[in-house]
Protein backbone atom coordinates (compact mmCIF):
# COMPACT_ATOMS: atom_id res chain seq x y z
CA UNK A 1 0.00 0.00 0.00
CA UNK A 2 2.74 2.39 1.05
CA UNK A 3 6.33 1.89 -0.01
CA UNK A 4 9.55 3.85 0.55
CA UNK A 5 12.06 3.29 -2.24
CA UNK A 6 15.69 4.18 -1.40
CA UNK A 7 14.31 7.27 0.26
CA UNK A 8 16.87 9.91 1.22
CA UNK A 9 16.55 13.45 2.50
CA UNK A 10 19.40 15.90 2.81
CA UNK A 11 18.61 19.39 4.08
CA UNK A 12 20.01 22.54 2.53
CA UNK A 13 22.57 22.84 5.33
CA UNK A 14 24.00 19.43 4.43
CA UNK A 15 22.39 17.49 7.29
CA UNK A 16 21.55 14.05 6.04
CA UNK A 17 18.24 13.38 7.76
CA UNK A 18 17.37 10.14 5.99
CA UNK A 19 19.50 7.70 4.07
CA UNK A 20 18.16 5.02 1.75
CA UNK A 21 15.06 3.99 3.64
CA UNK A 22 13.36 0.88 2.26
CA UNK A 23 10.11 -0.06 4.00
CA UNK A 24 6.82 -1.44 2.85
CA UNK A 25 3.60 -0.91 4.81
CA UNK A 26 0.56 -3.11 4.28
CA UNK A 27 -2.96 -1.71 4.00
CA UNK A 28 -4.57 -1.40 7.42
CA UNK A 29 -1.28 -1.85 9.23
CA UNK A 30 -0.31 0.35 12.15
CA UNK A 31 3.39 1.07 11.92
CA UNK A 32 5.30 2.80 14.70
CA UNK A 33 8.59 4.59 14.12
CA UNK A 34 10.74 4.88 17.22
CA UNK A 35 14.29 6.04 17.67
CA UNK A 36 16.56 8.54 19.37
CA UNK A 37 16.32 12.23 18.60
CA UNK A 38 17.60 13.28 15.21
CA UNK A 39 16.98 9.90 13.59
CA UNK A 40 14.70 11.41 10.97
CA UNK A 41 11.36 10.05 12.20
CA UNK A 42 9.56 13.35 11.83
CA UNK A 43 11.33 14.09 8.54
CA UNK A 44 10.08 10.77 7.21
CA UNK A 45 6.55 11.60 8.28
CA UNK A 46 6.72 15.03 6.63
CA UNK A 47 7.85 13.43 3.41
CA UNK A 48 4.92 11.01 3.47
CA UNK A 49 2.56 13.91 4.18
CA UNK A 50 3.93 15.68 1.11
CA UNK A 51 4.98 18.69 3.20
CA UNK A 52 8.65 18.23 2.20
CA UNK A 53 10.25 16.67 -0.86
CA UNK A 54 12.73 13.78 -0.74
CA UNK A 55 16.24 14.42 -2.07
CA UNK A 56 16.40 10.97 -3.63
CA UNK A 57 14.16 7.96 -3.91
CA UNK A 58 10.40 8.14 -3.70
CA UNK A 59 7.34 7.28 -1.65
CA UNK A 60 4.69 5.29 -3.44
CA UNK A 61 1.12 5.22 -2.16
CA UNK A 62 -1.19 2.85 -4.03
CA UNK A 63 0.93 3.20 -7.14
CA UNK A 64 1.25 7.04 -7.05
CA UNK A 65 4.41 8.86 -6.13
CA UNK A 66 3.70 11.30 -3.28
CA UNK A 67 4.83 14.84 -4.06
CA UNK A 68 2.29 17.02 -2.29
CA UNK A 69 -0.41 16.70 0.38
CA UNK A 70 -3.19 14.36 -0.70
CA UNK A 71 -6.86 14.16 0.12
CA UNK A 72 -6.62 10.53 1.23
CA UNK A 73 -3.80 11.20 3.71
CA UNK A 74 -4.65 12.60 7.13
CA UNK A 75 -2.11 14.13 9.50
CA UNK A 76 -2.18 14.53 13.27
CA UNK A 77 0.63 16.70 14.54
CA UNK A 78 2.45 16.71 17.83
CA UNK A 79 0.45 19.79 18.85
CA UNK A 80 -3.31 19.99 18.22
CA UNK A 81 -2.78 22.89 15.77
CA UNK A 82 -6.43 23.86 15.89
CA UNK A 83 -7.50 27.12 14.30
CA UNK A 84 -8.17 29.32 17.32
CA UNK A 85 -10.72 31.43 15.42
CA UNK A 86 -12.92 28.45 14.56
CA UNK A 87 -15.29 26.70 16.93
CA UNK A 88 -14.69 23.05 17.71
CA UNK A 89 -17.29 22.03 15.12
CA UNK A 90 -15.78 24.26 12.41
CA UNK A 91 -12.30 22.98 13.20
CA UNK A 92 -13.41 19.40 12.76
CA UNK A 93 -15.25 20.26 9.55
CA UNK A 94 -12.26 22.14 8.12
CA UNK A 95 -11.56 19.51 5.48
CA UNK A 96 -15.22 19.09 4.57
CA UNK A 97 -15.87 22.39 2.79
CA UNK A 98 -16.99 20.51 -0.31
CA UNK A 99 -20.00 19.10 1.56
CA UNK A 100 -23.29 20.83 2.33
CA UNK A 101 -23.77 22.36 5.77
CA UNK A 102 -26.29 19.68 6.59
CA UNK A 103 -23.95 16.81 5.73
CA UNK A 104 -21.11 18.48 7.61
CA UNK A 105 -23.20 18.87 10.72
CA UNK A 106 -24.13 15.20 10.75
CA UNK A 107 -20.55 14.07 10.33
CA UNK A 108 -19.23 16.48 12.96
CA UNK A 109 -21.82 15.48 15.54
CA UNK A 110 -20.96 11.85 14.94
CA UNK A 111 -17.21 12.51 15.15
CA UNK A 112 -17.60 14.44 18.40
CA UNK A 113 -19.43 11.52 19.96
CA UNK A 114 -16.63 9.21 18.87
CA UNK A 115 -13.96 11.26 20.59
CA UNK A 116 -16.10 11.78 23.67
CA UNK A 117 -16.74 15.49 23.14
CA UNK A 118 -20.46 15.48 22.35
CA UNK A 119 -21.97 18.89 23.08
CA UNK A 120 -18.68 20.76 22.59
CA UNK A 121 -19.60 21.97 19.06
CA UNK A 122 -19.78 25.67 19.90
CA UNK A 123 -16.74 25.86 22.19
CA UNK A 124 -13.57 27.71 21.25
CA UNK A 125 -10.34 25.69 21.21
CA UNK A 126 -8.97 27.82 24.07
CA UNK A 127 -11.74 26.55 26.31
CA UNK A 128 -10.56 22.95 25.97
CA UNK A 129 -7.82 21.14 27.83
CA UNK A 130 -4.78 19.88 25.95
CA UNK A 131 -6.18 16.36 25.76
CA UNK A 132 -9.55 17.59 24.51
CA UNK A 133 -7.84 19.74 21.87
CA UNK A 134 -5.85 16.75 20.65
CA UNK A 135 -9.06 14.76 20.44
CA UNK A 136 -10.53 17.48 18.23
CA UNK A 137 -7.40 17.25 16.07
CA UNK A 138 -7.86 13.48 15.80
CA UNK A 139 -11.48 13.95 14.78
CA UNK A 140 -10.46 16.61 12.23
CA UNK A 141 -7.95 14.25 10.64
CA UNK A 142 -10.22 11.19 10.63
CA UNK A 143 -13.48 12.81 9.51
CA UNK A 144 -12.31 12.88 5.89
CA UNK A 145 -11.83 9.10 6.12
CA UNK A 146 -8.20 9.05 5.00
CA UNK A 147 -6.73 5.82 3.70
CA UNK A 148 -3.45 6.71 5.35
CA UNK A 149 -3.15 8.41 8.71
CA UNK A 150 0.12 10.00 9.82
CA UNK A 151 0.75 10.86 13.46
CA UNK A 152 3.78 12.72 14.77
CA UNK A 153 4.07 11.99 18.50
CA UNK A 154 0.44 13.00 18.88
CA UNK A 155 0.18 12.16 22.57
CA UNK A 156 3.62 13.15 23.78
CA UNK A 157 2.49 16.36 25.48
CA UNK A 158 -0.22 14.65 27.51
CA UNK A 159 -0.23 12.98 30.89
CA UNK A 160 -0.27 9.18 31.12
CA UNK A 161 -3.98 8.84 31.94
CA UNK A 162 -5.10 11.09 29.11
CA UNK A 163 -2.73 9.31 26.79
CA UNK A 164 -4.15 5.89 27.64
CA UNK A 165 -7.72 7.05 27.09
CA UNK A 166 -6.75 8.66 23.77
CA UNK A 167 -5.16 5.39 22.68
CA UNK A 168 -8.56 3.81 23.24
CA UNK A 169 -10.36 6.55 21.28
CA UNK A 170 -7.88 6.26 18.45
CA UNK A 171 -8.15 2.50 18.17
CA UNK A 172 -11.96 2.70 18.24
CA UNK A 173 -11.88 5.20 15.38
CA UNK A 174 -9.30 3.13 13.53
CA UNK A 175 -11.49 0.02 13.80
CA UNK A 176 -14.23 1.81 11.83
CA UNK A 177 -12.42 2.26 8.55
CA UNK A 178 -9.08 0.58 9.22
CA UNK A 179 -6.80 3.13 7.60
CA UNK A 180 -3.10 2.44 7.32
CA UNK A 181 -1.36 4.30 10.14
CA UNK A 182 2.24 5.49 10.35
CA UNK A 183 3.03 6.99 13.73
CA UNK A 184 6.13 8.51 15.19
CA UNK A 185 6.64 8.10 18.91
CA UNK A 186 9.40 8.17 21.46
CA UNK A 187 7.32 6.16 23.87
CA UNK A 188 8.03 2.44 23.46
CA UNK A 189 5.00 1.46 25.51
CA UNK A 190 2.80 3.50 23.20
CA UNK A 191 4.33 1.75 20.19
CA UNK A 192 3.73 -1.68 21.71
CA UNK A 193 0.16 -0.70 22.65
CA UNK A 194 -0.84 0.51 19.21
CA UNK A 195 1.41 -0.85 16.49
CA UNK A 196 1.45 -4.03 14.44
CA UNK A 197 5.07 -3.41 13.64
CA UNK A 198 7.73 -1.25 15.24
CA UNK A 199 10.59 0.17 13.22
CA UNK A 200 13.56 1.32 15.23
CA UNK A 201 15.56 4.06 13.53
CA UNK A 202 19.09 5.25 14.07
CA UNK A 203 20.48 8.77 13.65
CA UNK A 204 23.30 10.29 11.57
CA UNK A 205 22.18 9.61 8.97
CA UNK A 206 18.62 8.57 9.74
CA UNK A 207 18.15 4.95 8.74
CA UNK A 208 16.29 1.82 9.69
CA UNK A 209 18.08 -0.03 12.48
CA UNK A 210 15.76 -2.94 13.07
CA UNK A 211 12.12 -3.86 13.13
CA UNK A 212 9.93 -5.85 15.48
CA UNK A 213 6.60 -7.49 14.77
CA UNK A 214 3.87 -7.17 17.34
CA UNK A 215 1.61 -10.22 17.12
CA UNK A 216 -0.40 -9.42 20.29
CA UNK A 217 -4.16 -9.37 19.75
CA UNK A 218 -6.09 -6.17 20.51
CA UNK A 219 -7.16 -5.00 22.98
CA UNK A 220 -3.76 -5.37 24.52
CA UNK A 221 -3.29 -5.83 28.22
CA UNK A 222 -0.41 -3.65 29.30
CA UNK A 223 0.16 -5.80 32.35
CA UNK A 224 0.34 -9.14 30.59
CA UNK A 225 3.74 -10.89 30.55
CA UNK A 226 3.70 -11.05 26.77
CA UNK A 227 3.24 -7.27 26.54
CA UNK A 228 5.99 -6.74 29.08
CA UNK A 229 8.33 -9.03 27.18
CA UNK A 230 7.69 -7.28 23.90
CA UNK A 231 8.18 -3.91 25.50
CA UNK A 232 11.47 -5.05 27.00
CA UNK A 233 12.53 -6.37 23.65
CA UNK A 234 11.72 -3.08 21.95
CA UNK A 235 13.53 -1.11 24.64
CA UNK A 236 16.58 -3.31 24.27
CA UNK A 237 16.60 -2.77 20.52
CA UNK A 238 16.22 0.96 21.01
CA UNK A 239 19.08 0.93 23.50
CA UNK A 240 21.27 -0.90 21.08
CA UNK A 241 20.42 1.54 18.31
CA UNK A 242 21.47 4.42 20.54
CA UNK A 243 24.75 2.74 21.44
CA UNK A 244 25.33 2.05 17.78
CA UNK A 245 25.67 -1.72 18.22
CA UNK A 246 24.63 -4.15 15.54
CA UNK A 247 21.07 -5.44 15.77
CA UNK A 248 20.78 -8.80 17.49
CA UNK A 249 21.06 -11.40 14.74
CA UNK A 250 18.97 -14.12 16.33
CA UNK A 251 16.28 -11.69 17.49
CA UNK A 252 13.75 -12.92 14.98
CA UNK A 253 14.24 -16.50 16.04
CA UNK A 254 14.08 -15.52 19.69
CA UNK A 255 10.77 -13.68 19.40
CA UNK A 256 9.44 -16.40 17.16
CA UNK A 257 10.28 -18.89 19.83
CA UNK A 258 8.51 -16.80 22.43
CA UNK A 259 5.25 -16.24 20.61
CA UNK A 260 4.74 -19.22 18.41
CA UNK B 1 3.35 56.68 21.04
CA UNK B 2 0.90 53.83 20.90
CA UNK B 3 -2.69 54.56 21.68
CA UNK B 4 -3.23 51.06 22.97
CA UNK B 5 -3.45 51.14 26.72
CA UNK B 6 -1.25 49.22 29.08
CA UNK B 7 -4.36 47.30 30.05
CA UNK B 8 -4.02 45.32 26.82
CA UNK B 9 -0.83 43.70 27.97
CA UNK B 10 -1.79 43.10 31.54
CA UNK B 11 -5.20 41.78 30.57
CA UNK B 12 -3.62 39.00 28.55
CA UNK B 13 -3.01 37.07 31.74
CA UNK B 14 -5.09 34.03 32.59
CA UNK B 15 -7.24 35.79 35.20
CA UNK B 16 -10.71 35.63 33.71
CA UNK B 17 -13.18 34.92 36.47
CA UNK B 18 -12.34 38.00 38.53
CA UNK B 19 -13.93 40.51 36.21
CA UNK B 20 -15.28 42.63 39.06
CA UNK B 21 -11.95 43.51 40.57
CA UNK B 22 -10.60 45.59 37.65
CA UNK B 23 -13.81 47.62 37.53
CA UNK B 24 -13.44 48.52 41.18
CA UNK B 25 -9.82 49.43 40.45
CA UNK B 26 -10.93 51.61 37.52
CA UNK B 27 -13.13 53.54 39.93
CA UNK B 28 -10.18 53.84 42.27
CA UNK B 29 -8.30 55.42 39.39
CA UNK B 30 -10.83 58.27 39.37
CA UNK B 31 -10.09 59.11 42.97
CA UNK B 32 -6.86 61.03 42.42
CA UNK B 33 -8.01 63.33 39.57
CA UNK B 34 -11.33 64.10 41.29
CA UNK B 35 -9.61 64.89 44.58
CA UNK B 36 -7.08 67.14 42.83
CA UNK B 37 -9.88 68.95 40.98
CA UNK B 38 -11.80 69.55 44.21
CA UNK B 39 -8.63 70.68 45.96
CA UNK B 40 -7.84 73.15 43.18
CA UNK B 41 -11.39 74.50 43.18
CA UNK B 42 -11.26 75.03 46.92
CA UNK B 43 -7.83 76.67 46.81
CA UNK B 44 -8.85 79.10 44.07
CA UNK B 45 -12.17 79.98 45.75
CA UNK B 46 -10.42 80.57 49.07
CA UNK B 47 -8.11 82.99 47.28
CA UNK B 48 -5.04 80.96 48.26
CA UNK B 49 -4.20 80.07 44.65
CA UNK B 50 -4.44 82.24 41.59
CA UNK B 51 -6.80 80.69 39.02
CA UNK B 52 -5.79 82.88 36.10
CA UNK B 53 -3.29 80.55 34.39
CA UNK B 54 -4.84 77.34 35.69
CA UNK B 55 -8.57 77.96 35.89
CA UNK B 56 -10.52 75.87 38.41
CA UNK B 57 -12.85 73.09 37.19
CA UNK B 58 -15.96 75.24 37.55
CA UNK B 59 -14.61 77.86 35.11
CA UNK B 60 -13.49 75.22 32.60
CA UNK B 61 -16.86 73.55 32.89
CA UNK B 62 -18.64 76.83 32.29
CA UNK B 63 -16.52 77.54 29.19
CA UNK B 64 -17.12 74.05 27.89
CA UNK B 65 -20.83 74.42 28.43
CA UNK B 66 -20.82 77.78 26.70
CA UNK B 67 -18.99 76.38 23.69
CA UNK B 68 -21.38 73.45 23.54
CA UNK B 69 -24.49 75.58 23.90
CA UNK B 70 -23.47 77.97 21.11
CA UNK B 71 -22.90 75.01 18.80
CA UNK B 72 -19.28 76.11 18.40
CA UNK B 73 -17.93 72.97 20.06
CA UNK B 74 -19.87 70.77 17.70
CA UNK B 75 -18.53 72.61 14.64
CA UNK B 76 -14.94 72.32 15.86
CA UNK B 77 -15.32 68.71 16.91
CA UNK B 78 -16.90 67.82 13.60
CA UNK B 79 -14.09 69.49 11.63
CA UNK B 80 -11.49 67.62 13.65
CA UNK B 81 -13.29 64.29 13.38
CA UNK B 82 -13.70 64.68 9.65
CA UNK B 83 -9.96 65.26 9.21
CA UNK B 84 -9.05 62.30 11.40
CA UNK B 85 -11.53 60.06 9.59
CA UNK B 86 -10.24 61.04 6.15
CA UNK B 87 -6.58 60.77 7.16
CA UNK B 88 -7.15 57.53 9.03
CA UNK B 89 -9.02 55.98 6.12
CA UNK B 90 -6.28 56.95 3.71
CA UNK B 91 -3.34 56.02 5.93
CA UNK B 92 -4.86 52.78 7.19
CA UNK B 93 -5.90 51.72 3.70
CA UNK B 94 -2.51 52.31 2.11
CA UNK B 95 -0.71 50.98 5.19
CA UNK B 96 -2.70 47.76 5.13
CA UNK B 97 -2.13 47.32 1.40
CA UNK B 98 1.62 47.90 1.49
CA UNK B 99 1.99 45.99 4.75
CA UNK B 100 0.25 42.99 3.20
CA UNK B 101 2.40 43.29 0.11
CA UNK B 102 5.75 43.44 1.91
CA UNK B 103 4.66 40.84 4.44
CA UNK B 104 3.56 38.33 1.84
CA UNK B 105 6.04 38.85 -1.00
CA UNK B 106 9.78 38.79 -0.32
CA UNK B 107 10.32 40.72 -3.56
CA UNK B 108 8.08 43.55 -2.43
CA UNK B 109 9.77 43.48 0.97
CA UNK B 110 13.19 43.85 -0.61
CA UNK B 111 12.04 46.66 -2.87
CA UNK B 112 9.80 48.69 -0.58
CA UNK B 113 10.66 48.08 3.02
CA UNK B 114 14.07 49.82 3.17
CA UNK B 115 12.63 52.99 1.64
CA UNK B 116 9.59 52.98 3.90
CA UNK B 117 11.75 52.37 6.96
CA UNK B 118 13.93 55.32 5.94
CA UNK B 119 10.87 57.54 5.50
CA UNK B 120 9.62 56.38 8.89
CA UNK B 121 12.63 57.86 10.62
CA UNK B 122 11.65 61.34 9.41
CA UNK B 123 9.65 63.10 12.14
CA UNK B 124 6.26 63.41 10.47
CA UNK B 125 5.86 67.08 11.40
CA UNK B 126 8.84 67.79 9.16
CA UNK B 127 6.60 67.11 6.19
CA UNK B 128 4.31 70.02 7.01
CA UNK B 129 6.05 72.77 4.99
CA UNK B 130 6.31 70.49 1.99
CA UNK B 131 2.70 69.36 2.27
CA UNK B 132 1.53 72.96 2.49
CA UNK B 133 3.48 73.77 -0.69
CA UNK B 134 2.10 70.71 -2.42
CA UNK B 135 -1.48 70.56 -1.19
CA UNK B 136 -2.20 74.13 -0.11
CA UNK B 137 -3.07 75.40 3.33
CA UNK B 138 -6.55 73.91 3.49
CA UNK B 139 -7.85 70.42 4.15
CA UNK B 140 -5.67 68.37 1.78
CA UNK B 141 -2.38 69.10 3.52
CA UNK B 142 -3.87 68.34 6.95
CA UNK B 143 -5.40 65.06 5.81
CA UNK B 144 -2.09 64.12 4.17
CA UNK B 145 -0.17 64.75 7.40
CA UNK B 146 -2.62 62.65 9.42
CA UNK B 147 -2.48 59.89 6.81
CA UNK B 148 1.32 59.79 7.10
CA UNK B 149 1.00 59.48 10.86
CA UNK B 150 -1.53 56.68 10.61
CA UNK B 151 0.30 54.88 7.81
CA UNK B 152 3.40 53.73 9.64
CA UNK B 153 1.98 51.87 12.64
CA UNK B 154 -0.57 50.17 10.38
CA UNK B 155 2.06 49.27 7.78
CA UNK B 156 4.46 47.89 10.38
CA UNK B 157 1.71 46.05 12.24
CA UNK B 158 0.32 44.32 9.17
CA UNK B 159 3.73 43.39 7.75
CA UNK B 160 4.90 42.01 11.09
CA UNK B 161 1.64 40.12 11.58
CA UNK B 162 1.97 38.40 8.22
CA UNK B 163 5.61 37.54 8.81
CA UNK B 164 4.69 36.24 12.25
CA UNK B 165 1.95 33.83 11.18
CA UNK B 166 2.67 30.46 12.72
CA UNK B 167 4.19 28.14 10.11
CA UNK B 168 2.53 25.25 11.90
CA UNK B 169 -0.95 26.49 11.25
CA UNK B 170 -0.13 27.16 7.58
CA UNK B 171 0.96 23.54 7.35
CA UNK B 172 -2.47 22.41 8.49
CA UNK B 173 -3.87 24.43 5.60
CA UNK B 174 -1.42 22.69 3.25
CA UNK B 175 -2.38 19.26 4.59
CA UNK B 176 -5.99 20.11 3.74
CA UNK B 177 -4.77 21.17 0.29
CA UNK B 178 -6.06 24.74 0.37
CA UNK B 179 -5.43 26.73 -2.79
CA UNK B 180 -3.91 30.20 -2.69
CA UNK B 181 -7.19 32.06 -2.31
CA UNK B 182 -8.60 29.61 0.22
CA UNK B 183 -5.35 29.77 2.21
CA UNK B 184 -5.61 33.56 2.44
CA UNK B 185 -9.30 33.56 3.26
CA UNK B 186 -9.45 30.65 5.67
CA UNK B 187 -6.04 30.77 7.37
CA UNK B 188 -3.93 33.87 6.77
CA UNK B 189 -6.61 36.55 7.11
CA UNK B 190 -8.10 35.25 10.37
CA UNK B 191 -4.60 34.73 11.72
CA UNK B 192 -3.56 38.37 11.27
CA UNK B 193 -6.89 39.88 12.28
CA UNK B 194 -6.00 40.59 15.95
CA UNK B 195 -2.67 42.20 15.04
CA UNK B 196 -4.32 44.21 12.28
CA UNK B 197 -6.95 45.58 14.66
CA UNK B 198 -4.27 46.49 17.19
CA UNK B 199 -2.32 48.25 14.44
CA UNK B 200 -5.46 50.18 13.45
CA UNK B 201 -5.92 51.29 17.05
CA UNK B 202 -2.33 52.52 17.26
CA UNK B 203 -2.87 54.28 13.95
CA UNK B 204 -6.03 55.95 15.17
CA UNK B 205 -4.22 57.19 18.27
CA UNK B 206 -1.51 58.72 16.12
CA UNK B 207 -4.19 60.21 13.87
CA UNK B 208 -5.47 62.22 16.83
CA UNK B 209 -1.92 63.30 17.65
CA UNK B 210 -1.32 64.57 14.17
CA UNK B 211 -4.63 66.33 13.80
CA UNK B 212 -3.60 68.56 16.69
CA UNK B 213 -0.31 69.33 14.97
CA UNK B 214 -2.06 70.01 11.68
CA UNK B 215 -4.65 72.29 13.22
CA UNK B 216 -2.17 74.24 15.33
CA UNK B 217 -0.24 74.86 12.13
CA UNK B 218 -3.12 76.84 10.74
CA UNK B 219 -6.83 76.23 10.66
CA UNK B 220 -9.99 78.26 10.92
CA UNK B 221 -11.91 75.57 12.73
CA UNK B 222 -11.30 72.38 14.65
CA UNK B 223 -10.35 71.65 18.23
CA UNK B 224 -6.71 72.41 17.44
CA UNK B 225 -7.77 75.87 16.29
CA UNK B 226 -9.55 76.27 19.61
CA UNK B 227 -6.22 75.60 21.36
CA UNK B 228 -4.44 78.33 19.39
CA UNK B 229 -7.37 80.66 19.81
CA UNK B 230 -7.29 80.18 23.56
CA UNK B 231 -3.58 80.90 23.63
CA UNK B 232 -3.86 84.07 21.55
CA UNK B 233 -6.79 85.42 23.56
CA UNK B 234 -5.15 84.46 26.85
CA UNK B 235 -7.97 82.08 27.71
CA UNK B 236 -6.51 79.00 29.43
CA UNK B 237 -10.04 77.79 30.15
CA UNK B 238 -10.67 77.49 26.38
CA UNK B 239 -7.42 75.58 25.96
CA UNK B 240 -8.31 73.14 28.71
CA UNK B 241 -11.81 72.76 27.32
CA UNK B 242 -10.30 71.85 23.94
CA UNK B 243 -7.87 69.41 25.56
CA UNK B 244 -10.73 67.71 27.39
CA UNK B 245 -12.70 67.51 24.14
CA UNK B 246 -9.72 65.89 22.44
CA UNK B 247 -9.47 63.32 25.20
CA UNK B 248 -13.17 62.50 25.03
CA UNK B 249 -13.22 62.27 21.22
CA UNK B 250 -10.09 60.12 21.11
CA UNK B 251 -11.42 57.76 23.72
CA UNK B 252 -14.80 57.54 21.99
CA UNK B 253 -13.23 56.85 18.59
CA UNK B 254 -11.03 54.15 20.13
CA UNK B 255 -14.01 52.60 21.89
CA UNK B 256 -15.96 52.64 18.62
CA UNK B 257 -13.15 50.89 16.78
CA UNK B 258 -12.89 48.36 19.59
CA UNK B 259 -16.63 47.73 19.56
CA UNK B 260 -16.62 47.27 15.78
CA UNK B 261 -13.74 44.78 15.86
CA UNK B 262 -14.63 42.88 19.01
CA UNK B 263 -17.17 40.50 17.43
CA UNK B 264 -14.42 39.20 15.15
CA UNK B 265 -12.14 38.42 18.05
CA UNK B 266 -14.49 36.51 20.32
CA UNK B 267 -12.24 33.47 19.98
CA UNK B 268 -9.23 35.21 21.47
CA UNK B 269 -7.74 34.04 24.70
CA UNK B 270 -7.54 37.56 26.10
CA UNK B 271 -9.20 39.67 28.72
CA UNK B 272 -10.28 42.11 26.00
CA UNK B 273 -13.82 42.08 27.32
CA UNK B 274 -12.65 44.11 30.29
CA UNK B 275 -11.61 47.15 28.27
Amino acid sequence: MLRFETLSKTYADGTQALSRIEVEVAAGEILALVGGSGCGKTTLLRLIAGLDQPSAGRIVLNGDTIGEPRADVGVIFQEPRLFPWLSVADNIAFGLSHLSAFEREGLVTNALVRVGLAGYEKRWPRELSGGQQQRVAIARALITRPKLLLMDEPFSALDATTRASLHGHLLALWEESRPTVVMVTHDVEEAVTLADRIIVMQPKPGRVFDELDNPLARPRDRLSPAFEALKRDALRTLDRSLRDEAPLQNKAAETAGMWW
Amino acid sequence: MSAVGIDDETAAGPTRPESRKPRRLALAGLLLPVLLAILWEVLVRAGIANGRLMPPPSVVGKTLWGLAASGELLTHAFATLWRVAAGFGLGAGVGTLLGALTGALPVARGLLDPTLQALRSIPSIAWVPLFILWFGIFEASKVALIAVGVFFPVYLGVAAAILGIDRKIIEVGRVFRLGRVAMVRRVLLPAILPAWFTALRSGLGLGFMFVVAAEIMGASEGLGYLLVDGQQLGRPDTIIAAIISFAVLGKLADALLLALTRPFLAWQDLGRAKL
